[in-house]
């Protein structure tokens, strides 16, 4: 296995290529490619690849994009793209048409605030502003953590038990335009791991069917209890693909969540991409001092395993939610999430930290803040907001 | 008598469009679809086409109009479909036509950048637009292929802005082909089609297309009223290749304008000069007819 030193984007840009190339023999891979900042290295490394069967279309929007990477799969490719903030916001339309379609298309999220105002820092929000399209959401922490889990998401969402478009989101310039040690598997390896791409619907003139048309609320309902029921299927899946990619690549990325020290932690704080990472600082920390506190890394976000997070976060009765996203009149998405899930302990006290927003600097510092807060608080309040220095 | 030789029934291998479908009585697309099955010969092929009255009339699942492969597309995005359909079709040694059925709307209006950039692009695509100039599925709203004087929803008083010149935007990309279409014009219409099948790279049909409904017209004229549209010269019949050469295929035979547009009540009368009208068919003409001397295709 390769092991070199590349930003994010480069990364993942790199097993986009792999998982595209791996179908070559089938009918090879296709999508569209839309720059914005700062996914932008992400589609330019893709538009100088040489597929031995594919081809990324350099579009007019992301609207475009997606719209490409839709009639791709409908033609029975590999399909993907990437983008960022705006550019999400943009595409939305086509982002839940590819799910309602049953489409697996993976998309790259490089987390990037939203604007006005203009921001190009990261921030959650993008991505999370897509939780209610029918797409898996993966949140990763690392380089290494970005390019095994496109790997694991082209095989989860073209899995017949689930057939769902996924999102894999990092964090914008803090893994995107970083440099980090990165293990590209070798392309026979991911040949290996990822089965050639077969889209069961995908349009074929010998079955002359019509995809997408007027349904009626019955059978409307139907298909939104399928793609529900498809949800359901991805912890088996997800389990399945996470197995076969240590046989074949010789280690395991992280599931759903990672529980850190919480068999007998009193307090749990819950964060995802690289503030996860921070917070693994500041937990390794306070257990060497010899606090009982852990955390849990919340990879998978759509779907949201409720059993799977109650049983990371353990026996905690104090649970904290650091939120790098912030929903007007509401508060933290990850919150709401981890609020319901915990609706049946009302032994547990939950709060919510907005921190970050617009990309500020959550460091060991700020977050020591907030596992003071956590672990001396009375009662849950409404979403604090956490001010940080820059 | 001369004796008509009975046609071999090939309805089902030459229909893309079925019957049972919803177009309303006199629809364009219902003729428009019947040639293009005629000219495809009975080929089908791959149809992308966004929301509009052309979807709405396959009707509900699971039943469709359509007997060819179809993607109910979002309104704005035929054409980026198409292109990944066309793509990954081509890439595996398919030259199956791929077609874009689109009204006016999304083709003037909300898919006028994706149409734009598959056509800057040459995407191996057909992009056929029925322009009834309107937002039929809607319930008649204007659009920007609405003609100047038309009372719409949108427009209760009659449309004060002129209808867009599509085909001078597309011929400006230099695409390899771009052609009018009219359903009463069937020799042409089908001559057309099928140079379209047999060029490569993007190719873009127009067809004035009527409806009863939006044009408050009779159903049972709709084939009349089209002939009288190319026969006042509102709607020339001409084809540009390469967006640089230009052959005019039928000229104005000195039907009136108003033989036109006094049987459709969409024309506010208030709104309607014949002089205006007239006028702007004549400048329409003198542009065409220097195009046409100045780049002959022939
Ligand atoms: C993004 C979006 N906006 C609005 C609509 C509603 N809508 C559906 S069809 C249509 C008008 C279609 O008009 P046109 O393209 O001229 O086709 P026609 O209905 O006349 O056949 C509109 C506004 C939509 N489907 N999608
Ligand atoms: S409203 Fe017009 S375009 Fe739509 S089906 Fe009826 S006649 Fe055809």
């Amino acid at each position: 296995m390769a092991r070199a030193l590349m930003t994010g984007n480069h990364a993942a840009g790199q097993a986009l290529a792999l998982a595209g190339e791996a179908n070559r023999a089938a009918r090879g891979c296709a999508g569209g490619a839309y720059p914005i900042t700062p996914q932008t290295e992400i589609i330019e490394y893709l538009r100088g690849f040489e597929f031995g069967k594919g081809r990324i279309v350099a579009v007019e929007s992301e609207h475009s994009a997606m719209a490409v990477c839709m009639g791709a799969s409908l033609a029975g490719a590999r399909a993907f793209t990437a983008s960022s903030s705006n550019g999400l916001a943009y595409m939305t339309e086509n982002v839940f048409a590819a799910g309602y379609l049953r489409l697996p298309i993976v998309m790259i999220a490089v987390n990037r605030t939203l604007g006005p105002p203009w921001n190009i820092w990261v921030d959650q929000g993008d991505s999370l502003a897509l939780r209610d399209a029918p797409w898996l959401q993966f949140y990763t922490d690392s380089h290494q953590d970005l390019v095994d889990t496109i790997l694991v998401a082209f095989r989860v969402a073209e899995d017949r038990r689930v057939l769902l478009p996924a999102i894999v989101a990092l964090d914008g310039f803090v893994v995107s335009h970083t440099q980090m040690a990165v293990d590209i598997p070798p392309q026979e390896l991911v040949d290996r791991y990822l089965p050639p791409c077969d889209v069961p619907h995908r349009l074929r003139p010998e079955h002359p069917a019509t995809m997408g048309g007027l349904t009626w609320p019955r059978e409307t309902e139907h298909q939104r209890r399928e793609i529900q029921r498809a949800m359901e299927r991805v912890p088996e899946v997800l389990a399945e693909a996470l197995d076969e990619f240590e046989r074949v690549f010789g280690r395991r990325p992280d599931g759903a969540f990672r529980a850190e020290h919480t068999g007998d932690a009193g307090a749990v704080l819950i964060a995802c991409n690289t503030m996860a990472r921070t917070l693994r600082t500041v937990v390794t920390r306070r257990r060497r001092a010899g606090q009982r506190v852990g955390m849990v890394k919340a990879k998978l976000f759509r779907p949201f395993l409720r059993q799977a997070l109650r049983d990371a976060i353990g026996p905690a009765t104090r649970v904290g939610v650091l939120d790098r996203n912030h929903s007007p009149g509401s508060g933290g998405i990850f919150w709401q999430e981890v609020a319901a899930t915990l609706q049946g302990r009302p032994d547990v006290l939950v709060q919510d930290y907005v921190v970050g927003i617009g990309g500020g600097d959550v460091t060991p510092e700020v977050i020591d803040g907030i596992l003071d807060d956590l672990l001396v608080r009375e009662r849950a309040a409404e979403p604090v907001w956490e001010e940080v220095a820059t | 008598m001369t004796a008509v030789a009975p046609q071999p029934n090939r309805v089902s291998q030459e229909c893309i469009m079925r019957p049972g479908n919803t177009n309303c009585a006199g629809c364009g697309m219902s003729i428009g679809l019947q040639l293009l099955a005629q000219a495809l010969e009975g080929e089908r092929p791959y149809l992308a086409i966004p929301a509009c009255c052309g979807i709405v009339t396959a009707g509900a699942f699971p039943t469709s109009a359509y007997a060819s492969p179809t993607i109910a597309t979002t309104f704005a995005s035929s054409a980026a479909v198409a292109t990944g359909i066309s793509a990954v079709l081509r890439q595996n040694g398919d030259e199956s036509p791929v077609i874009c059925w689109t009204g006016d709307g999304g083709t003037y209006d909300i898919g006028v950048a994706a149409l734009s950039a598959a056509a800057e692009r040459n995407e191996d695509v057909i992009y056929i637009c029925y322009d009834n100039e309107i937002y039929g599925n809607t319930g008649g709203q204007r659009s920007s292929a609405t003609p100047a004087g038309v009372a719409t929803t949108t427009t209760p008083h009659g449309k004060t802005e002129r209808k867009k010149d599509m085909m001078a935007i597309m011929a400006a990309h230099r695409i390899p082909y771009a052609a009018t279409l009219s359903v009463a014009h069937r020799g042409d219409f089908l001559r057309k089609i099928r140079h379209a099948r047999a060029t490569r790279g993007f190719r873009f049909l127009l067809m004035l297309s009527p409806c009863p409904t939006g044009w408050k017209s009779e159903p049972a004229e709709s084939v009349e009223l089209i002939r009288a549209a190319v026969g006042c010269g509102l709607f020339p019949l001409y084809e540009v290749f390469d967006g640089l050469r230009y052959r005019i295929n039928d000229r104005p035979d000195g039907t009136p304008v108003e033989e036109y547009v006094s049987r459709q009540r969409r024309y506010t009368s208030a709104q309607i000069d014949p002089a205006v009208v007239r006028a702007r068919v004549a400048e329409q003409w003198r542009c065409l007819e220097a195009l046409a001397t100045a780049f002959p295709a022939d």
